[in-house]
């Protein structure tokens, strides 16, 4: 199985460009992969920069820090960054660096698209960072941007609305480079049946992508029609409707939360077979699930509208297709619990991670269907319940499975193991003030307090405090993962190629670190369910 | 260094580091930046504006160049072709998504929005309004404006388009059969059809505009048939482009039988703006 000698007839050669050049105009996944953790990973400190500047604002009532309008800006911000700018690259980096190694391709198959997907990332967010600075300052309508606060805001909202626009180039062109390495650039003998959950993941969400962010650039499109060409499609008085626009931005929305979900999904569905060492349980269950909840997710949008008016009918439509979206989500945590279930597990980082992924977003995923339920959420909705809600899933869903991620991969990708001592610590960390920040907002958001507000009344102050304390804990201990991540890279131990007993999928069959380039030509495998890989040669051509 | 030029057999090729994807960030954040600074009329907006789309022109030239480049030296064989399929599948499908938001608002606008603006509840606001089709005001009321006729210029703009799609179907015929003549003038014809197209669509906004007063801020009926005829337009313009090309490429003894897979593209492209323009003369000119 020596694929080091396939990897170094690559037809551009082993010829490795230097320099800035290297990266400006990379054409290499890795390459490509590495720019979008690391771009990933700076925003993720923005954004939560800005998180705290919010659990500042709210230690205690009254103003503190921030005036109400900047306040605004901060969480629209802080929901913009963290969801444009931390996850959804540092999924697509993910599936840069792994895909093409987990299913034998070269590359992606638009390697200089590839390129440009990664570089428009940071005129994007340099745009909407700049808005801090225009006269009216940033957008402050919340990260869904509603009209008609969005129509009435100052030129921060222009930013935002091109940032979105080419926000939405890049993630679409990225998604349509994942579908098309998947679909086209799979090694002889690598069945779509038997890949890999991260790909399967990844491709249910490159299809999501590419069919919801058009949606979006129309909806902020019609935002900016509204505020400067004279056009009334959010204004009741002008023929439009402020209600449309709900519609229109959580037919994005609602598939978005799968965009930022199904690939954390992928992720626990390779790291827990491998640390509990038996074989994904219900792979093609689980295949199934997350195709259906790719079809799922375009009919349950109006469940972040209950209260806009809707009849009847309409509420219990949506209510009862959101919880059936329970239905496939459950197939899959009982399929990872039944993967452990007699495994011979052992708890490295990476499984710490996945296993604090099933237990916390399962419990996001129960405060959503409690949110579902249409009476109850008249009462809930844009209350403290719902931040407490989107943040198990988001962050113990996909940050989590994020970290997951890079613990797991990092041996492959730079050929060191991270300090095991600190990356446990690391998780237990987060996990604490992962709970003590976000726990309590489930009881301040039932006793009705409201989200996107700089003050409140005297009664919330003390699950404030607590929230408050235990993000500023949270947010220190991501510099402990920063501290790992920048040691291990230079001195960390030299990782084997095979660093996770339990790991039997492709990426784990080349040389550590990762080579320049692989797989072209691409070997000839034979598989079995999940990416396992039985056997592996060299497709005689090389 | 083996040269790029020369795949190996069974390796799927893999461009060499370029430097457009960087020129084309750099025109998106001048486009960005230009275009939220001119839309509040600032300083330097259309500067901006003006950097950004001379050096996105540059890199789609130098981009696809390099691409056209590489296909004639035969860097792509059957596995490039077939992620180019893929590739250019889904963009369309991007596209139709985007085409069918827009749908969607006319959709919601029409059989929600207005008929509830018109319904008892809103009558101590909108005292005189109406929800009829077309509108003739808006529910405040503005200065009234006069509606599209299907049957004039907009069906001789369908036929226009049908047209096309025939003309560009012999074209392809032509170049299945080797007649390059065929093949050129089918495209000639195509692209003379989008272009006539345009300028009857340009004139026909410019006499609603200022004749019969039919603006963006006419209400429903007006933003709605701005947004959906002017984002077919654009497409109209590109795909348009994208002809010319192929058929400058064409001129250049570019393709053959089996291999032309930009001329395909360009002809699904335009087949799909055709599809959209059907639906919207039905849904927004005819009902
Ligand atoms: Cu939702």
């Amino acid at each position: 199985m020596d694929l080091a000698s396939n990897t170094a007839h690559g037809m551009v050669s082993a010829h490795k460009p230097q320099g800035l050049a290297r990266w400006l105009f990379a054409t290499n996944h890795k390459d490509i992969g590495s720019m979008y953790l690391w771009f990933a990973f700076c925003m993720f400190l923005v954004g939560g920069v800005l998180a705290l500047c919010i659990r500042a604002e709210l230690f205690s009532p009254g103003l503190q820090f921030f005036q109400p309008e900047l306040f605004n800006q901060l969480t629209t911000l802080h929901g913009l960054i963290m969801v444009f700018g931390a996850i959804m690259p540092a999924f697509t980096g993910l599936a840069n660096w792994m895909l093409p190694l987990m299913i034998g391709a070269p590359d992606m198959a638009f390697a200089r698209m590839n390129n440009w997907s990664f570089w428009l990332l940071p005129p994007a967010m340099t745009l909407l960072l700049l808005s801090f600075i225009v006269p009216g300052g940033a957008a402050a309508a919340g990260w869904t941007l509603y009209a008609p606060l969005s129509v009435q805001l100052g030129m921060g909202m222009d930013l935002t609305i091109f940032a979105i626009h080419i926000l939405g180039i890049s993630s679409i062109m990225g998604a349509i480079n994942i579908v098309v390495t998947i679909i086209n650039l799979r090694a002889p003998g690598m069945r779509m049946m038997n890949m890999p959950m991260f790909a399967w993941a990844s491709l249910i969400t490159a299809y999501l992508i590419i069919a919801v962010m058009p949606v979006l650039a129309g909806a902020v499109t019609m935002v900016l029609a509204d505020r400067h060409f004279g056009s009334h499609f959010f204004n009741a008085a002008g023929g439009g409707d402020p209600v449309l626009y709900q519609h229109v931005f959580w037919f994005f929305g609602h598939p978005e939360v799968y965009i930022m979900a199904l690939p954390a999904f992928g992720i626990v569905s390779q790291v827990i077979p491998t640390f509990a060492r038996k074989p994904l349980f219900g792979y093609s269950s689980m295949v199934y699930a997350t195709s259906s909840i790719g079809v799922l997710s375009f009919m349950v949008w109006a469940h972040h509208m209950f209260v806009t008016g809707m009849p009847a009918t309409a509420q219990l439509f949506f209510m009862y297709a959101t919880m059936l979206i329970a239905v496939p989500t459950g197939v899959k945590v009982f399929n990872w619990i039944a993967t452990m279930w007699q495994g011979s597990m052992s708890f490295e980082t990476p499984m710490l991670f996945a296993i604090g992924f099933i237990l916390l977003f399962t419990i996001g995923g129960l405060s959503g269907v409690t949110l579902s339920v249409a009476a109850v959420d008249v009462q809930l909705h844009g209350s403290y319940y719902v931040v407490a809600h989107f943040h198990y899933v988001l962050v113990a869903g996909a940050l989590f499975s994020l970290f997951s991620a890079v613990y797991y991969w990092f041996p492959k990708m730079t050929g060191r193991m991270y300090v095991e001592r600190l990356g446990q610590l690391h998780f237990w960390w987060s996990l604490l003030w992962f709970n003590v920040t976000f726990f309590p907002m489930h009881f301040l958001g039932l006793a009705g307090m409201p989200r996107r507000i700089p003050d409140y009344a005297l009664q919330f102050t003390d699950f404030n405090r607590i929230a408050s304390i235990g993000a500023f804990m949270f947010g220190l201990g991501q510099l402990i993962f920063l501290v790992n991540i920048l040691y291990s890279l230079r001195h960390g131990k030299t990782a084997p190629q095979q660093p996770w007993e339990g790991a039997n999928t492709l990426e784990w069959q080349i040389p550590t670190p990762a080579p320049y380039h692989s797989f072209n030509p691409p070997p000839q495998l034979e598989t079995a369910e999940n990416g396992v890989v039985l056997s592996m040669r060299d497709s005689g051509q090389a | 260094m083996e040269h790029p030029e020369q795949p190996l057999a069974g390796a799927y090729f893999v461009p060499a580091p370029s430097c457009w994807p960087a020129l084309g960030a750099l025109a998106l954040f001048c486009l960005g930046l230009g275009a939220a600074l001119a839309v509040n009329a600032m300083a330097w907006g259309g500067g901006l504006l003006l950097l950004g789309a001379l050096c996105l022109l540059r890199m789609l030239v130098g981009w696809f160049g390099d691409v056209i480049g590489e296909n004639q030296q035969g860097c792509y064989r059957q596995q490039e072709d077939l992620s180019f399929r893929w590739g250019m599948g889904w963009f369309i499908f991007s596209e139709v998504m985007l085409f069918a938001a827009c749908f969607g608002v006319l959709f919601w606008l029409r059989l929600v929005a207005l008929p509830t603006l018109g319904s008892l509840d809103y009558k101590w606001l909108y005292p005189d309004f109406s929800p009829s089709w077309p509108l003739q005001t808006a529910p405040q009321p503005t200065q009234s404006y006069r509606a599209m006729e299907a049957w004039g210029l907009p069906a001789f703009n369908t036929l226009i388009l049908l047209t096309s799609g025939a003309t560009l179907t012999w074209a392809h015929w032509g170049l299945l059969q080797g007649r390059r003549r065929q093949l050129q003038a089918g495209l000639l014809c195509t692209f003379s059809l989008g272009g006539l197209f345009l300028l009857l669509q340009a004139f026909e906004y410019h006499h609603a505009w200022t004749a019969w007063r039919l603006t963006l801020s006419a209400g429903a009926y007006g933003m709605t048939f701005y947004l959906l005829t002017g984002l077919h337009g654009l497409h109209v313009l590109l795909g348009s482009l994208i002809l010319l090309v192929v058929w400058r490429r064409v001129r250049r003894g570019h393709f053959d039988r089996q291999h032309h897979f930009a001329f395909e593209a360009a002809a699904w492209y335009w087949h799909f703006v055709d599809v959209v323009w059907l639906l919207l003369f039905v849904l927004v000119y005819c009902l």
